[in-house]
């Protein structure tokens, strides 16, 4: 079953771009950015802060339009219906149902002065007009679900009495309370512990295969990556750099940030004493982006031809494309006849 | 929850102790002793002395304090002058049109400053906020009894809606009850109102843009719950707060208000024992709207515990 | 494409890293400073300059020109008593100033010696905190009027309940940013080095209070303006035929129906001297504030 579906696009993200203005002039937080997530498949979107991952991952819900300007290009298809040109009401039936998000910082992100049960049952009284009774009895099987020992007790805490790491299951439990399609994972394990992490990693890839939900994970963590994604995009600077299935990439890293993020994992191999690679620099601000490549500032292999012109996005193997003109040779001299 | 509350009780014990003895030295301070002030420029020195040796003024300070602490505790006040009744009697009698005023007064400036503080900071920066912001920022700049001229001018004296002055007691029927009290309490509660709606918006300001705010909208809730539900109830402390130190002005602003809408409460018989120095009747007045003061502030951090989980003991 | 709402928020704000903004720009983007200094200066300047200028007394009564509206040789009309209100008003203005200012200053002075020591040595904190925290308890124009009641009425009298009155919240305040820049660790390392507590209290501790302070000064002036025409109104504040705001207002209550000007004159002076101070302090706290950029608050 799950084979045939892999063929159907859930979502289709085409040439998004996400500005807001600053200082009268209109910024690209996400710059031209295109992905297509299949059902059941979870996909890292992997890159620094700034990069703009987490301004993309909010553009899906539009959560960004409710308190600043924002101004999409582009289009983000979910089952065929471009988001971006519903009425901000209406994605109200799309959110916490069809998508739900957890974020980064699960303490803040649940309401301190609610219980855990207030805040479950919550959504599934409004999405799936259950009583207040069902909701809460599909509420504790939401938290059994995750792993949260004793989820009764668990229902008339409020978030403060629990550790990070049942927040984030909580947390969890919400998002998944309504069987949603996608779950975006916004650096859900960034604020935990390492062992808690790998527990939140696990509960996430589990119920991945159990419930044969999609996931769209963002994080900075390439090692967290290799366990949990089946395909990666790397972003700098508000664009696409890499893509390729995890595996690919991990043993074909392309691009120079790509290699660069890749030598900052530390080994245990890693000789005692020997400093650890770092990339050098740091990501330039919006409003200075480099004409060329975004990421030249910061390359050590870098020419005139990338200061001066962005390169395309060329495949180099089948799934794999990379966003240099280091891989792009032949693609140069193509553009060059075609205009 | 009962250690929480028992735990605020014993805290006021200081505060209360410097109140009583920073009254008792208002008293004490007065050039002359007391009956200078009680008998005017007119006395002799020995009639002067005479009644100060009758109250007791002559001796030791200690023993004063002592004497006049355990008298308050009794529930002796002391005695006016100009009145011929126990201070105690006598604020029991002014109370109740100042109690009523000063409710009024609080409702109104609820019912205007919470949806107010609400909706300017939900609609920050647009021209609702940019007015609401201006409105406050005049209100807080006008002390209450000129906007109680203000109002007295335009809704009793050209309009006639209301009447000028007076009061009906509660005995008369609630309607011409709050008929008379209507303006001063309106012009109260606009300056109490500009006050809170500052507060509401910028605790609303605050908790608007938390993380649990965009968690509450990726559920799909409504924008009305998002504000209701989370924003208002995370912010209610601060507001809460507000509600309870603001209740100290409200009641002088009461005070100064009822003199001039010739209303007979505790303000009426301040301003009478301004006249006559009749000091006894001012140190119980300050006594009696200092606890009342503690007390609806002690009410709110109860009600605190109740809305905020964190503050509750048993909780870990 | 979708364009929504203009305002530019703060979550925008933190994606994009804020360029440092020249502090010029900060004090234009700042209205309510530069509208709440001017208005405040005009105000000092009427006051001290007007009766210089006009001879008039602003006792003088004239008994048939009692109540005359504004215009006609009166700016702003005449009293029951037949006295200029555009003269008693600039000299309301003096009286006002003069209380409100000696307020402020006082309670400063006092407020930051017993905020400062209190911060500084344990003990003294307790007392000193629990005597402010009484003080604060009891509601500020009430403590006025029980202190005037007892030591009679007189300008001087006046300034001294207020300072009372205000100098417990100032302690309070200085003492709140003194424990913040003790803790520094330019402080602890002149501690180590030997320097005399003296020399760091007054040297080191106290420039760092200084801009909570002014902005409390520039509120409490406010506030002491318009507690002075309270307790005028009610008749525990300056003593009767000077000209005061409040004692002009408390004056007006028996004839205000009739001649409104007399109620509407000093009560505008009131209002518009108490907000440009008001908008004077809150543009203080922005511009002083460095957490705030551009005028703009960052949520």
């Amino acid at each position: 079953m799950m084979e045939e579906k892999k063929n159907e696009t859930l979502l289709e993200i085409k040439e998004l771009k996400v500005s807001f203005p600053v200082h009268k002039k209109w910024l690209p937080a996400v710059d031209g950015v295109s992905l297509e997530i299949h059902p059941g498949e979870i996909t890292g979107i992997v890159g620094e802060s700034g990069s703009g991952k987490s301004v993309m991952s909010q553009s899906i819900l539009r959560l960004r339009d409710h308190d600043t300007a924002v101004r999409y290009e582009g289009e983000i298809l979910f089952e065929g219906e471009n988001l971006l040109q519903k009425p901000l009401f209406r994605m109200r039936d799309i959110r916490g149902n069809q998508i739900s998000v957890i974020f980064q910082d699960p303490l803040n992100s649940l309401s301190p002065v609610h219980t855990v049960g207030n805040q479950i049952s919550e959504v599934l009284i409004l999405h799936k007009q259950l009583s207040k009774e069902e909701a809460g009895k599909r509420s504790i099987q939401m938290l059994k679900m995750t792993g949260i020992p004793d989820p009764e007790a668990c229902m008339k805490k409020y978030p403060f009495e629990l550790s990070g790491g049942m927040q984030q299951r909580v947390m969890i439990a919400m998002a998944l309370a309504c069987e949603p399609k996608l779950l975006i994972a916004d650096e859900p394990t960034t604020a935990l512990d390492v062992t808690i992490q790998e527990q939140i990693l696990h509960l996430i890839r589990d119920l991945n295969e159990r419930l044969g939900m999609s996931v769209l994970f963002i994080t900075h963590d390439m090692g967290v990556v290799s366990r949990i994604c089946h395909s990666v995009k790397v972003m700098y600077l508000g664009q696409v750099v890499e893509e390729a299935q995890t595996q690919e990439l991990f043993e074909n890293p392309c691009h120079p940030y790509t290699q660069g993020l890749l030598a900052c994992i530390p080994h245990l191999r890693v000789e005692r004493g020997k400093e650890l690679p770092v990339i050098q620099g740091s990501v330039p601000s919006l409003s200075n982006i480099p004409e060329g490549c975004h990421f030249c500032t910061r390359c050590r292999l870098a020419d005139d031809t990338c200061r001066n012109c962005p390169p395309p996005l060329v495949e180099i193997s089948p799934g794999h494309k990379v966003k240099c003109w280091k891989y792009a040779d032949g693609a140069k001299e193509r553009e060059v006849t075609a205009s | 929850m009962l250690k929480y509350i028992l735990k605020r009780i014993l805290s006021l014990i200081p505060v209360l102790f410097v109140v009583s003895c920073v009254i008792f030295l208002v008293v004490y301070m007065i050039p002359g002793g007391p009956a200078t002030a009680l008998l005017g420029m007119e006395a002799t020195p020995d009639q002067i002395d005479a009644l100060n040796a009758e109250l007791g003024f002559d001796r030791p300070f200690l023993v004063q304090y002592v004497d006049w602490f355990t008298n308050v505790l009794r529930g002796d006040w002391g005695e006016s002058y100009f009145l011929h009744q126990t201070v105690t009697s006598a604020i029991a009698e002014y109370f109740v049109p100042t109690l009523s005023l000063a409710v009024f007064a609080q409702i109104i400036a609820l019912i205007l400053s919470i949806p107010l503080g609400i909706l300017a900071a939900y609609k920050r920066g647009t021209a609702l906020d940019l007015t609401c912001v201006t409105a406050s920022l005049l209100g807080s700049a006008l002390p209450g009894f000129l906007l109680s001229m203000f109002l007295m001018l335009f809704f009793g004296v050209y309009l006639h809606w209301f009447p000028v002055a007076g009061y009906a007691a509660l005995s008369e029927g609630l309607g011409e009850h709050l008929r008379y009290l209507f303006l001063p309490a309106l012009s109260l509660g606009i300056v109490q109102a500009a006050y809170l709606t500052r507060m509401t918006r910028s605790s609303l300001l605050e908790t608007l843009y938390k993380n649990y705010i965009q968690t509450a909208r990726a559920k799909g809730l409504k924008e009305k719950k998002v504000v209701m539900k989370y924003a208002l109830k995370n912010g209610a402390p601060v507001i809460l707060t507000a509600v309870g130190q603001s209740f100290g002005s409200l009641i002088t602003g009461t005070i100064v208000t009822e003199t001039l809408f010739n209303i007979p409460g505790l303000g009426m018989l301040t301003l009478t024992s301004i006249n006559r120095r009749d000091v006894f009747v001012i140190q119980g007045v300050v006594i009696f709207v200092t606890l009342l003061y503690v007390i609806v502030n002690l009410i709110v951090d109860i009600l605190y515990g109740f809305t905020d989980p964190r503050l509750r003991p048993g909780r870990k | 494409m979708l364009i929504r709402r203009k305002s530019i928020s703060a979550a925008s704000e933190a994606i994009f890293r804020e360029q440092r903004t020249l502090k010029k720009e900060k004090l234009l983007a700042n209205p309510a400073l530069i509208i709440g200094f001017v208005g405040f200066v005009l105000i000092v300047l009427l006051a001290v300059f007007v009766p210089i200028f006009n001879s008039t007394d602003p006792n003088a009564m004239e008994v048939t020109k009692r109540l005359q509206p504004p215009g006609d040789g009166y700016l702003f009309g005449t009293d029951e008593f037949g006295r200029d209100l555009f003269v008693r008003v600039m000299y309301g203005a003096r009286v006002s100033l003069w209380v409100g200012g000696c307020v402020a200053i006082f309670s400063c002075v006092l407020g930051t010696i017993i905020g400062i020591y209190a911060s500084y040595f344990k003990v003294l904190d307790q007392i000193l905190m629990r005597i402010c925290d009484g003080l604060i308890a009891i509601p500020g124009i009430l403590l006025a009027i029980a202190l005037i009641a007892a030591l009679g009425t007189s300008s001087w009298n006046v300034i001294l309940a207020l300072t009372i009155v205000y100098t417990p919240s100032v302690a309070r305040t200085v003492r709140v940013s003194a424990l913040v820049i003790k803790e520094q660790a330019y402080v602890e390392a002149a501690k180590v080095q030997g320097f005399s507590n003296f020399r760091i209290l007054w040297r080191m501790i106290l420039p760092g209070v200084i801009s909570p302070l002014t902005v409390q000064a520039s509120f409490i002036f406010a506030q002491a303006i318009i507690s002075e025409a309270s307790l005028s109104f009610l008749g525990a504040g300056i003593p009767a035929p000077a000209a005061s705001w409040g004692n002009m207002l408390e004056s007006s209550k028996m004839v205000f129906s009739r001649a409104p000007w007399t109620m509407i004159c000093p009560g505008a002076a009131v209002i518009l001297c108490v907000l440009s101070l008001n908008l004077l302090g809150d543009g203080l706290r922005d511009y002083l504030d460095p957490k705030v950029k551009g005028g703009k608050k960052k949520a």
